[in-house]
């Protein structure tokens, strides 16, 4: 089944066609890659998909569902959930605080009973705290729970990320870049993470610089250049691919670099 | 007729001062991305200032020439010593210090000077001149003659000196600005300082009309605000046209509706401005990139 | 319940400030000392809801004093003019008060940063406006008187008797903050703070909860205004004004922003600085001006984060 679709998106910013004419089509349970050169427009699919930008064109279905022009929160209702490239972590709460805000969509909230802090809300933030400290532990970030968000280093932090968007229990998951950054030990870390999560039936979209990382870990790749869609296959098809190997390092570097993905 | 012409005398009188407070603004938004909340204040030390000089027995011209350096420095004052230690502040801290810092002012002006409210002898003379049935004060065509100059010398430094240019540079790119050797400390310290000028002579020209005050910055800094975003927050032109806009639309709106909701006029238009129509007339929309 | 789980409980700050209003009298020298205490807690517990609003959800309102002028106003136009009980007027007032955040905010509260700040300005004066010129209605600049309140036939009237009613009012309304804090809303608020988007992104409505803690940040700054008029027997159009707006978003800085506890303080320092300076009453503008620029400049936490920062500095 296809779980997300997106059907010749298109977007401009101040006069530059930052995506032109994309469309992608992922299976459910897959992991599929987006790569491609700085400014090819990754981070902008992925912000489209997540309903952050309004595509200017195209239309994007979630599930079967026409979700095109819908809102973050709209589409969280629905499970998709993502990290962000630039970390957006909530700095002044806890590690734990942190995670226990992606269960919100399973919350339920209700401004009198968390005024009065019925027994009801008692009950559910223990719960909400139990599954946060299970999604902690998925991302081995469990002993960190009770410090600050802001005193953890870059790679955990980014581990935080996946850990509060797995917390929402989402069917579809985006994940911008997560091993940016990251040492080989650290983004080790990370494909263990992704493993796991796809063996829970979640679909993975995955954003990546790390080629071994992507290479090792995607069904599927697809290839953005200045916005369009330049390839998509297997990894192995990918890697070899004439165009990508171009669009990567120039038509130059492309032949002594035949080799530069294995 | 000569009443609509009257309410139009009138609403031009008192959008010459909004505009000027606007461009005010505008001009230390360009260079700093700050909104200065003390912006009315320097209109109020300009006239109040003059006023003191001028009781105290120092001839007219020197009083007013030494209220003008007097604010000037006060602006400066400001940028070096409550909005400089902030740097990197959010914009809600940012405002927040220049509201201190216009309650501050207050405040001191309160002690320094008095409660009451002062005159200055207009220019040529108090006769209003009359014109289509309608009387217009000389002093407001001082006014009016004065805002014009103002806004012609400032459009002229910016499009034929280099500091004029170095200026627009800084309000385009900070960054862009300093990596190419501006001291965008110093254009942001020269805004300060020009606006404060500007509102300096703004309120030396208006305080014949209507008189001055320790307590009349706040409302003038707070519709000189609804002009620069009527306009167009960061748009020169947009400050001058807000200004003589909602100095129109109050005069109509107390001249044929209500004169005691006068006020509020200002605050309806910034409210429905933010609301509605946020980047302005003359104002680019803006579009948050993640 | 044992002594350490009642110490180590989520309503530690919550007994620890019914222990003040309750202790604190028993230091009183004089009965003069009932009233600041009074005037202490309603600001504070207008504070608390401000600094819901701000500190804890990184919204703005410089314009909070409108509130508290119809809570204050509800309290004398209801039973002067219409007869009503003052009791059923304060809380229609808090009600009317909380639709008006609704009306005003959801447009507003879709702006950010200095927009926001001005927007919410401009309300604070249009409400001042409107309450100075209604004069039939107002008793116009000069403002009205407000009967006492009688409640269940006994006339609540005296210094001690507000200072008993403002603190447990305080106390209640500080426990209400405290218990939001831990829930859902709470912690969605929190996020929105720090970041917006990814709040969006895990499911948090951001407008609604915007436009939620609005209305409770209204509701509070409403029964505080009401309190006022009630206790002082008098209401004039300032108590929506500007200043007044801008002395409460004093007190939430002072105290420390986000910090429950900090609303206290804040509102302590600057009702009794006043008190204390009556000499030198004409100083009162320039002194919270200058506090609030020194405290923005250098002290963004405020007190009572500044103090706790410090002192676990000092136990290691």
């Amino acid at each position: 089944m296809m779980i997300l679709e997106a059907d010749r998106l298109a977007i401009t910013f101040g006069g530059v066609r930052a995506i032109d004419g994309v469309s992608i089509s992922i299976a459910s349970g897959q992991v599929f890659s987006i790569i491609g050169p700085n400014g090819s427009g990754k981070t902008t699919l992925l912000n489209l998909v997540s309903g952050i930008y309004m595509p200017l064109d195209g239309s994007i279905r979630l599930a079967g569902e026409t979700v095109t022009g819908l809102a973050p929160d709209q589409l969280a209702r629905r499970g998709l959930s993502r990290t962000f490239q630039n970390l957006q972590i909530f700095s002044h709460m806890s590690v734990l605080k942190n995670v226990m805000v992606g269960r919100h969509r399973h919350e339920r909230t209700g401004i009198l009973a968390d005024l009065l802090h019925w027994p009801s809300v008692a009950r559910q933030n223990a719960a909400t705290r139990e599954a946060a400290r299970m999604a902690l532990a998925r991302v081995g970030l469990a002993d960190a729970a009770e410090r600050p968000a802001g005193s953890l280093d870059y790679g955990a932090l980014k581990r935080l990320e996946i850990a509060r968007a797995l917390a929402s229990e989402p069917t579809v998951l985006l994940l911008d870049e997560p091993a940016a950054g990251c040492n080989p030990v650290e983004t080790q870390e990370i494909d263990r993470v992704i493993r796991s999560i796809v063996k829970e039936g979640i679909t993975v979209v995955l954003v990546e610089h790390d080629m071994r990382l992507v290479m090792n870990i995607s069904d599927r790749v697809h290839v953005l250049a200045r916005g369009r869609t330049l390839a998509e296959g297997t990894p192995e098809q990918v890697r070899s691919n004439v165009e990508v190997i171009e669009a990567y390092l120039g038509v130059h570097g492309s032949r002594e670099a035949a080799h530069a993905f294995d | 007729m000569a009443e609509l012409l009257q309410f139009v005398f009138s609403g031009l009188t008192v959008g010459a001062i909004y505009a000027l407070v606007a461009l005010g603004f505008t001009l230390i938004y360009n260079a700093s991305d700050i909104i200065n909340f003390a912006q009315g204040e320097f209109v109020m030390l300009g006239g109040m200032t003059t006023v003191f000089m001028a009781l105290a027995g120092v001839p007219l011209p020197l009083a007013a020439l030494i209220a003008i350096i007097v604010t000037t420095g006060i602006g400066l004052a400001l940028h070096r010593f409550a909005i400089e230690p902030a740097r990197g502040a959010s914009p809600v801290a940012l405002i927040m210090i220049t509201i201190g810092a216009s309650v501050f002012l207050r405040g001191v002006a309160q002690i320094v000077f008095d409660k009451r409210f002062h005159s200055l002898p207009p220019l040529f003379g108090a006769d209003s001149i009359q014109f289509g049935g309608a009387a217009i004060l000389p002093q407001s065509l001082v006014l009016l003659a004065g805002a014009t100059v103002i806004v012609i010398l400032l459009w002229l430094f910016v499009e034929r000196t280099l500091l004029g240019k170095a200026v627009i540079a800084t309000a385009a790119n900070r960054l862009a600005a300093r990596l190419i050797g501006i001291d965008t400390r110093r254009i942001v310290d020269f805004s300060f300082a020009v606006s404060a000028a500007i509102g300096a002579i703004a309120g030396i020209l208006v305080t014949p009309i209507t008189l001055t005050s320790y307590d009349v910055g706040t409302l003038l800094a707070l519709k000189g605000f609804a002009a620069a975003m009527l306009g167009g927050i960061g748009s020169p032109l947009g400050a001058v046209v807000g200004g003589i806009l909602i100095g129109m639309i109050e005069a109509l709106s107390a001249g044929y509706l209500s004169s005691s909701y006068k006020d509020a006029v200002a605050f309806l238009i910034i409210l429905v401005v933010l609301v509605a129509m946020p980047q302005g007339l003359f104002g680019r929309v803006k579009v948050e990139r993640v | 319940m044992s002594l350490r789980a009642l110490l180590e409980t989520r309503l530690l700050p919550a007994i620890l400030v019914a222990a003040i209003v309750i202790i604190l009298p028993l230091f009183f020298p004089s009965a003069y000392y009932y009233r600041i205490g009074a005037l202490v807690f309603i600001f504070a517990l207008a504070v608390v809801g401000l600094n819901l609003l701000m500190g804890f959800a990184g919204q703005v309102s410089l314009g909070h004093a409108g509130f508290l002028g119809i809570g204050a106003y509800s309290v004398a136009i209801g039973p002067v003019h219409f007869g009503a009980p003052s009791w059923l007027c304060l809380f229609a007032g808090a009600i009317f008060s909380g639709a008006v955040a609704f009306a005003v905010g959801r447009p507003i509260l879709k702006l950010k940063g200095h927009y926001l700040a001005v927007a919410t300005l401009g309300f604070g004066l249009l409400v001042a406006i409107v309450l100075t010129n209604e004069a039939g209605w107002t008793g116009g600049p000069d403002g009205m008187s407000v009967p006492a309140l009688t409640l269940f036939g006994w006339r609540v009237h005296g210094s001690d008797a507000w200072y008993w009613i403002a603190g447990a009012t305080f106390v209640g309304g500080f426990l209400l903050a405290l218990n939001l804090m831990e829930s859902p809303t709470g912690r969605a608020l929190q996020a929105i703070h720090d970041s917006e988007i990814a709040a969006r992104v895990l499911g948090i409505d951001v407008a609604r909860a915007k436009l939620t803690i609005f209305i409770i940040s209204a509701v509070y700054a409403s029964v505080a205004g009401s309190y006022l008029a009630l206790f002082n027997g008098l209401v004039t159009p300032d108590e929506a004004g500007f200043l007044r707006s801008i002395e409460l978003v004093a007190m939430v800085v002072l105290g420390g922003m986000g910090s429950i506890f900090g609303s206290l303080v804040g509102a302590a320092v600057l009702v009794v600085l006043p008190q204390v300076l009556t000499i030198f009453h004409e100083y009162e503008q320039a002194l919270l001006g200058l506090i609030v620029m020194v405290f923005m400049i250098f002290l963004r936490q405020g007190i009572v984060p500044s103090v706790t920062v410090a002192l676990a500095g000092w136990r290691k």
